[in-house]
Parts: structure tokens; C-alpha cells; sequence
């Protein structure tokens, strides 16, 4: 892998002693284009309970389950599901005061350049609408903002987001 | 059929000191259990939801029996919750099913093909080992300790009355005497956990 371009990337090695620094237990989940470079690394880590899911709304209402009975999960989903969960949002997240942080691939990110993908159009837009508050993560610079959303999670009782802006980083390995 | 709040009282007889998620038999089971620390009746945070949060329990407190008292409606809307809890495996899950074929607390309607869904086939075919169906009060009372005895995770369908709600949903009676975030607290005292 090329130096110059590493600085500018999010590395999933930092985002994985980011999670096991807040002692996370369970990360559920289910695959998108820009979180499939943590999969293989949170796979072979002993400390996480990987529980996969086939609709991102029942990720939320596990994590509410599993956050219920004293362990401390993570969601791990794209901007598309995240959307699609809107209920589950509203009812399992905010509704049982889950202090939860979700890991979201923001697909289509340009950092408010011309942005094609109506996934990333809306993502922001989605989140301010619910009152979530997030944090976008671009590179390992940034790393230090996702303990800051699992400090806001535990203050405000409420799912905070991280919004996961680089892609594929991880299969060119 | 059978009547939600006869089954659940045979049902409480073998209760023992499981987390109860009474679902939408709520409204019957807190005039009925005699545990309410144990009890999570959450009413419907989202439609859907109930068998994933109850999955997330599960995981998260192995040597815990919980017990879920689910909806057909619910499990159609989040049917795919049934590959995961196959894939975890829950041992201490029992995942119980209501169908009482309709969406009750809107008036009635029926769940689409309402009368034709096998739900303890689809669960034995997204993995859970073992699936029952009952139709009828007296053979899921003599199969209960049965089922209750082995490992789960289980999956339990059974036929209900419906109970038909019309009133605007303002007028109609309060049955949970606890607020959601209460519940849970109290779970967890009673269960010895800090979340």
C-alpha cells in the first residue's frame, strides 16, 4: 500500500481498538461497501460477539435487547439501512433510552461535493430529522471522534452515530 | 383456538424465574404473573422488534431463561430475525407466538394469508431445532413442560381469539403500570446487572 495514501485513510485496525477500548461486546450487524474491511478483523477478535442480521431495523431492536441486559453492543449498517430503520429508531433506540453508537458506511460521501448517490443525499438530512447526533470519521485523524459518540451515547442515554466516510479501504490488502 | 389469558395462565404454572417478554399478551399477563421484576411488558416500542430485542436478552444473559410471547403480525414484519436467532442459538430462548390471525389493535384486519401460515414450518426452516404449533389449550398444556425442558431455541405458534381493539387509541384501558425504561430497571435489579 502506497504511504502517501495511508495518512488519508481510516484504518480498520484504529476503528477496532476504538470499539475494544469502550469495551464493546457485541457488534450487530450486517455487510455494507464500506465496513466489509472491519468485518475480517472483528471477526478474529475474541472480545466481540459478531450477531449478523438481515434487516437493519432488527439491528437496532437486538442492540436495545442485548443493551437491556447489561452489554454494551454497536451497530454496524449502512446509510441505506440506517434509513430504512427509521421505526426501530424511533421505537427500540430512543424510545428504551439505549445508549448505543451505530457505525454507519456512508455511501456516496464527497464531502458535500456533487453528490450523486441519493444515499449520502439524504443521510444527513435523515439524522438531523430524528435529532441523532453524529460524527463523521474520513481517516485515523478522525478515530478519536468515535470515542466521543460512545461518551455522548452514555451521557444523553441516546444512539449517537458515526458516519463512516472512507470506502474499500481493506480489500486492497 | 384458545384464549390468551388461559394459555398464559398454564403457561405461569411452569414459569420458574424466566424474563418474561409478554409482547402483546401484555395486557393479560400483568393481571397474572407474580413476578413483575422479571417481566418486561414493553407494550410496542416498534411493530417487529420483539423477537430481535428478546434475541439481544438472550445473548446477553445466558444462563437466564427468557421466554417472548410474540405476535404473527410482528414476526411478519421482522420474519428474518428467525435466521439470526438460528444462527445464535440461543439455549435459553423460548420464543412463543400469538396468532390470532388479524391486526388486533386496529380493528381487526387480517395479516396477509392470514388462515395458510405455518409459522412452526418456517421457523424449523430458518433453522430453529425445535417448532411446535397448537391449536388448542389442553394439548399445549401437556406438551409445555416438555417443551420448557429441553433447550432452545424454541419456537411455539399458537391460535388465539383475537382480542379486537376499536376504540380510538386514547380511550382505551392502560394496562401497563410501569414505564418501559422502569421495566427494564427493574430487570435488572432483580437480575444483579449494571447497564
Amino acid at each position: 500500500m502506497n504511504d502517501a495514501v495511508t495518512t488519508a485513510q481510516l484504518s480498520p485496525e484504529v476503528v477496532l481498538n476504538e470499539l475494544k477500548k469502550q469495551k464493546v461486546t457485541h457488534v450487530v450487524w450486517l455487510p455494507d461497501s464500506e465496513t466489509n474491511w472491519l468485518y475480517l478483523l472483528m471477526k478474529a477478535e475474541p472480545s466481540l460477539h459478531l450477531v449478523a442480521v438481515a434487516r437493519e431495523g432488527l439491528a437496532c431492536s437486538t442492540a436495545a435487547g442485548l443493551a437491556a441486559g447489561g452489554k454494551t453492543p454497536v451497530i454496524l449498517i449502512q446509510n441505506t439501512g440506517l434509513m430504512e430503520s427509521g421505526d426501530s429508531i424511533r421505537g427500540w433506540l430512543i424510545g428504551l433510552s439505549v445508549p448505543v453508537v451505530l457505525m454507519v458506511g456512508l455511501r456516496g460521501w464527497t464531502r458535500h461535493g456533487v453528490t450523486q448517490d441519493t444515499a449520502a443525499v439524504y443521510t444527513e438530512p435523515f439524522l438531523n430529522a430524528f435529532g441523532l447526533k453524529y460524527y463523521i470519521v474520513e481517516s485515523d485523524a478522525d478515530a478519536n471522534r468515535i470515542e466521543v459518540a460512545f461518551e455522548e451515547a452514555k451521557k444523553t442515554k441516546r444512539p449517537v452515530v458515526v458516519l463512516v466516510a472512507d470506502e474499500f479501504h481493506g480489500f486492497n490488502r | 383456538m384458545m384464549y390468551t389469558a388461559d394459555m398464559l395462565k398454564v403457561f405461569n404454572e411452569h414459569r420458574g424465574d424466566a424474563i418474561v417478554i409478554p409482547g402483546r399478551g401484555g395486557i393479560f399477563w400483568v393481571d397474572i404473573s407474580t413476578r413483575a421484576n422479571l417481566d418486561l411488558p414493553l407494550g410496542d416500542p416498534a411493530m417487529g422488534g420483539h423477537g430481535a430485542f428478546a434475541l439481544g436478552l438472550a445473548l446477553a444473559l445466558p444462563k437466564r431463561r427468557v421466554v417472548l410471547f410474540d405476535s404473527e403480525g410482528d414476526v411478519q414484519m421482522g420474519m428474518s430475525i428467525l435466521l439470526s436467532v438460528a444462527e445464535q442459538r440461543p439455549a435459553n430462548f423460548y420464543h412463543f407466538m400469538l396468532d390470532n390471525e388479524c391486526y388486533a389493535t386496529t380493528g381487526g384486519q387480517p395479516v396477509p394469508n392470514a388462515k395458510n401460515v405455518a409459522y412452526d414450518v418456517i421457523a424449523r426452516g430458518a433453522g430453529y431445532p425445535r417448532a411446535f404449533a397448537f391449536d388448542e389449550l389442553e394439548a399445549f398444556a401437556s406438551a409445555l413442560p416438555g417443551i420448557l425442558a429441553e433447550p432452545g431455541p424454541v419456537f411455539t405458534a399458537l391460535k388465539v381469539h383475537p382480542n379486537i381493539q376499536n376504540q380510538p387509541i386514547g380511550q382505551r384501558r392502560r394496562w401497563m403500570t410501569r414505564t418501559r425504561d422502569q421495566a427494564i430497571l427493574d430487570m435488572q435489579r432483580e437480575v444483579r446487572i449494571s447497564a
